[in-house]
């Protein structure tokens, strides 16, 4: 247990990075941690460094596992279940299904095609950027591992009952009529060597570090300054635990938000050591990754409006119900 | 030979039809390389990843930003 845990702290926490940055600011730049402005330094570099590190390492794993679901294999297993089983397995998919938002039309009107139930698509796409592995292991690296288990329990439950619902609501009508029917091709790509799977993964995270680098570093700059330049009064009288608002807050600001998880994570990371509920930041987290306006705006081309307000609905309610709950059991979690 | 990469003008697919105009330089092979990026023309091909490459109307890669020296090699299979 012990070595557990020494692993779990210097190879996720990276405690000795944190030490080595405090020993850089300290000694080199000359400041103290424990000030406003050393703090924000500290905050800043140790959290950058240690989100490319840990981001760099996981993508490539997982990139690799991610080689084995393309989303034509995807496609075709999920076309070999049906009810609420095919909701689970398609937001399970979700998490492991490797594929960039600006495939998500053709794979919305492949799955459709296929004969897929619109219901278990949402829940492939709901799941796919709010559970994504890599932003596991990155909470139990900022949090802890039942925080980290707990989000992907809740993630892969809304994204069920988010399809689910959609299904039972019957809104088929309310897909554009161009999605339905089309050819689908029955080609799976090859299977990749061990070396292609490498190579896919190195991509993969190049691919990404190109994408997300910027949003990284406003997050982590967002939340240093939340760290040490935002007085916690008015974090408390916003966001604060015992105020009933702060959910809906948290998440009405998070929806519009586009940004990539990993950015968000050290702003909320920087919510919950100033007080805030565990809750509110995951409502925050989850508003900002799982719906977006310009995923919206992609899907309004092949659905009709009166589809989209109700996945944002169901999404929006989902989230406000799991900030609430975490808030209110929070206290098991940390 | 009409080749025509697909993909809703994201990066990716510009990448690929640069890479495709290399493959066509080193092979020799002339044809025309044609972009197709609506949505409805797409989905047509039935893939579900972009960006794609079509040869004479014959789906031979997707979701991959292929490098020149790939394109080389289907180009000379499909020859």
């Amino acid at each position: 247990m012990f070595i557990l845990e020494w692993l779990n702290n210097q190879l996720l926490k990276m405690e000795w990075l944190s030490n080595l940055v405090k020993y850089l600011v300290e000694n080199i730049f000359g400041l103290n941690v424990q000030d406003r402005i050393g703090g924000s330094v500290h905050f800043f570099i140790y959290d950058v460094i240690k989100i490319f590190i840990l981001l760099s390492v996981l993508i490539f794993i997982i990139s690799y596992i991610q080689s084995y679901f393309p989303p034509e294999r995807t496609k075709k297993i999920l076309g070999r279940f049906s009810g609420i089983s095919a909701n689970i397995l398609g937001a399970l998919l979700g998490t492991v299904t490797p594929f960039c938002s600006c495939s998500s039309i053709p794979l919305f009107i492949g799955f459709t095609s296929a004969g897929l139930p619109i219901g278990v698509t949402f829940s492939f796409l709901i799941s796919s950027p709010l559970v994504d592995l890599a932003s596991v292991l990155l909470l139990a690296s900022i949090f802890n591992w039942k925080i980290a288990i707990a989000y992907v329990v809740v993630g892969l439950v809304l994204a069920v009952i988010g399809g689910t619902l959609i299904s039972k609501l019957k809104l088929e009508k309310y897909v554009e009529p161009f999605v339905y029917g089309n050819k689908v091709l029955d080609m799976e790509q090859e299977e990749l060597t061990k070396k292609e799977r490498i190579d896919f993964a190195k991509d993969q995270v190049l691919d990404i570090i190109k994408k997300v680098w910027l949003y990284i570093l406003i997050g982590v700059g967002i939340g240093a300054a939340i760290h040490n330049w935002i007085p916690e009064s008015i974090i408390a009288a916003i966001l604060g635990q015992d105020k009933w608002y702060s959910v809906l807050i948290a998440t009405f600001v998070g929806v519009p938000m586009y940004a990539d998880i990993f950015g968000t994570l050290p702003i909320a990371e920087a919510l919950v050591l100033k007080g805030v509920g565990l809750g509110t930041a995951l409502s925050f987290m989850m508003g900002v990754t799982a719906l977006s306006l310009p995923s919206m705006i992609l899907l309004k081309k092949v659905v009709k409006t009166k589809l989209l307000v109700i996945f944002a609905g169901i999404v929006t309610a989902g989230i406000i119900i799991i900030g609430y709950t975490f808030n209110a059991f929070g206290y098991i979690f940390m | 030979m009409i080749i025509k990469v697909l993909g809703s003008g994201c990066k990716n697919c510009v990448a690929l039809k640069e890479n495709t105009e290399v493959a066509l330089k080193e092979t020799g092979i002339e044809a025309e390389v044609v972009k197709v990026e609506e949505i409805k023309d797409i989905i047509a091909y039935g893939v579900l990843q972009t960006p794609a490459l079509v040869i004479d109307e014959k789906v031979v890669s997707f979701g991959k930003v292929l490098k020149p020296k790939d394109i080389v090699k289907i180009l000379e299979k499909v020859k």
